[in-house]
């Protein structure tokens, strides 16, 4: 324990050290960004004294794993919308909302659905079965060794695909909004991921999430409510002024170009509902709570939570239509003009009829910088600090539940599980949590850097899609279909993950917007309608045709199981493991 | 889980009620949210135009349903989660009795 504090201490002066040699940087650049970095500090100091807070506390795999079981509903509420609201989301929706208008709430609207699902169908069920993963639970009665290795693999491609999506968007925002440089920024967050995580276990990650939730809700509801005020609280002022200067005009209160035929719709619409069903990092926070009852008290607090947040960046990016074209400093060639109405729009100062308000590009860091500049806007300097701060802390919170499940599925699935036989002692399979932490830690910095210049766009898309055709029916077979055989759901989950892989490569996301090939071998942009079928009817029939002895076994152990899901009953037992 | 268990609680008239009420109940509302979700997501696909019709202003239908999507979501776990606070955690709490009474 001495020993890893002195390294914690260690680290921790070496991060302050890089963020430091961002001062000078950032002096030179631009002043102000010594608010985000004074602020970000702040963040960072008290996280990294919840995180030696935490390292005391965590002392068995319980502590690791789901911090003791010990965290409230309403916490877990708050945590779970800490892990799904990511910079992404609240800096991509909010610019979507600004170039696209309603698009951008067809998509917040997918991202919401899933979660009266998990509510519904999952939720309880995954407490009352499972420890640590939700491998344990998908393996409940199944054979170890097989479950638990397509459940790990789903899980670890998901968060890779993850992390390097985040990583690279780290990279790249934290170079707009410190001044840093990418790779700095990529090792600073990664060498952060690995303190929180490799010493204040699910415990530290939990409460890094909840007040990086509080924080960016509270930015968000500042900006909104400064929106709000200037339209005197109408959203038919705010659409109508937006409307008015808007490049797209009162298309933009339709939609649009987003969800373009009917099959790419229902696919990502699937995806992005069954795909929050069967992300590791979310499942497992439910073993952060003592009960079943806490379990649906978290999703119930955490939809009301995610919900109110895509208002908020609904209302931030239409606010933005209007209240950006007030500062042309915060485009790139950009000059003043009034609409017949009489309100301010701007127009590129070398083509007078192009207006800029809602172009991707003309904004200075591009559309995501939408919500930042907005800040700026409504709240001065001071406030561009503070949510610039709370901009990076949203993707330590993020990375860091990523990195723990990730951890987890390799210690806990893979090595203690599959490897161990489960005869791993406490002891070992912690300390192999640590090493397969600053592992994943590693790789996620090594990958960010690799992938700094390519289109990593279609990542988050892969990995909801893999989530939705590995994770999510596996684990809902398991809990509800009694015929379900390990035979059944090894080759159903395995047919899932590839056919989801090779799909997303021969579609338009990779081979032609990634690889820069010309024509893509299929026009679905995600894969979700073809492989989440797939993985359901290949485990379906597998299932059926499966006379083994293990099927046998599998089909048997499900009455049990199914009375331990419904009740609870048998939950302090050591049954099924 | 004893064999025993198993036997007690699957003859066990608040496990029968409990199953079957709080499975029909969280089918019927997750197929309102798939049904809600989905009737969106295929007016956009096939008549996006529905969605733009003015509500007299600037203001489209597309807004008050999107937004209401949403609330409606809110709503829907909030019913659920009202409904197993008492009456489902009621008929567990029977059920785990019978099994301790059994046991004793």
């Amino acid at each position: 324990m001495k020993r890893f504090l002195t390294i914690l201490a260690a680290l921790s002066i070496a991060a302050t050290a890089f963020a430091a040699g961002g001062v000078d940087g950032a002096v030179e650049k631009q002043a102000l960004n010594i608010n985000a970095i004074v602020m970000f500090l702040i963040f960072v100091l008290a996280t990294l004294g919840i995180t030696y807070w935490a390292a005391k506390k965590t002392k068995t795999a319980k502590d690791f794993y789901a911090a003791g079981g010990g965290i409230t509903g309403r916490q877990n509420g708050l945590a779970i919308a800490g892990d799904y609201m990511s910079a992404a989301s609240f800096l991509g929706i909010s610019g979507l909302v600004y170039t696209s208008g309603f698009d951008g709430l067809i998509y917040s609207i997918g991202f919401l659905v899933g979660w009266p699902i998990i509510l519904f169908l999952i939720a309880e069920p995954l407490r009352n079965l499972g420890k640590y993963t939700f491998a344990d639970v998908a393996s409940f009665r199944l054979r170890q060794r097989d479950i638990r290795t397509i459940a790990a693999a789903g899980t670890i491609v998901t968060v890779i695909l993850y992390l390097i999506a985040q990583m690279v968007g780290a990279g790249k925002l934290i170079q707009l909004l410190f001044g840093l440089s990418y790779s700095t920024a990529v090792v600073l967050v990664g060498v952060l991921m690995i303190l929180y995580v490799a010493f204040g276990g699910m415990l530290a990650t939990t409460w890094i999430q909840i007040i990086k939730a509080v924080l960016l809700l509270s930015g968000a509801t500042f900006i909104a409510f400064m929106v709000m005020m200037y339209f005197n609280f109408s959203f038919e002022n705010m659409f109508s002024s937006a409307v008015e200067i808007h490049k797209s005009g009162v298309k933009i209160m339709e939609p649009g170009g987003l969800v373009s035929d009917p099959w790419n719709a229902i696919s990502l619409g699937l995806a992005l509902m069954f795909g929050t069903a069967g992300l590791p990092h979310i499942l497992m926070r439910f073993f952060t709570v003592s009960d079943a009852k806490e379990a649906r008290k978290s999703v119930f607090y955490a939809t009301g939570l995610i919900g109110y947040f895509y208002v908020l960046t609904f209302i931030i990016g239409f606010g933005a239509i209007t209240l950006l074209a007030l500062h042309p400093e915060y485009f790139t060639h950009a000059v003043t003009q009034l609409t017949s109405g009489g309100l301010q729009t701007l127009v590129s100062d070398t083509n007078a009829s192009a207006v800029l308000i809602g172009d991707k590009k003309a904004l200075m860091g591009g559309d995501n910088m939408t919500a930042i500049h907005l800040a700026h806007a409504v709240g001065g300097d001071l406030f561009l600090g503070f949510i610039s701060a709370v901009a990076f802390a949203t993707i330590l919170a993020v990375v860091s539940g990523l990195t723990l499940s990730g951890a987890s599925a390799i210690s806990h699935d893979l090595y203690a599980s599959v490897i161990g036989k489960g005869k791993v002692d406490e002891a070992t399979e912690m300390k192999a949590s640590k090493i397969a932490t600053l592992v994943l830690g590693i790789l996620a910095i090594l990958l960010g850097i690799a992938f700094e210049k390519q289109n990593v766009a279609f990542m988050v898309g892969l990995a909801f899609a893999i989530a939705a055709s590995v994770n999510f029916p596996i684990l809902l077979l398991s809990i509800y279909w009694s015929k379900l055989t390990t035979r059944g759901a090894f080759v159903g989950g395995t047919v899932g993950l590839v056919s989801a892989i090779v799909l997303v490569i021969m579609g338009p996301a990779v081979w032609k917007d990634a690889l820069g090939n010309k024509e893509a071998f299929i026009s679905l942009k995600n894969p979700a309608i073809i492989s989440m079928t797939l993985t359901f009817v290949v485990t379906w029939i597998v299932s059926k045709m499966d006379t083994s002895a293990r099927g046998a076994e599998d089909k048997a152990g499900f009455e049990a199981q199914y009375i331990r899901a419904q009740t609870g009953i048998g939950i302090d037992g050591a049954s099924g493991h | 889980m004893k064999a025993n268990i198993v036997e007690i609680v699957k003859n066990s008239p608040s496990y029968k009620e409990l199953v079957s009420k709080r499975t029909s109940f969280g089918l019927k509302l997750a197929a309102i949210m798939l049904v809600t979700y989905y009737a969106f997501i295929l007016v956009i696909a096939f008549d996006k135009k529905l969605l733009g019709i003015s509500l007299g202003g600037v203001t489209t239908v597309g807004i008050p349903v999107g937004m209401g999507i949403i609330v409606f979501s809110f709503i829907l776990t909030g019913i659920y989660t009202k409904r197993a606070n008492t009456e489902f955690d009621e008929l567990s709490e029977k059920v785990k009795e019978e099994v301790r009474k059994a046991g004793e």
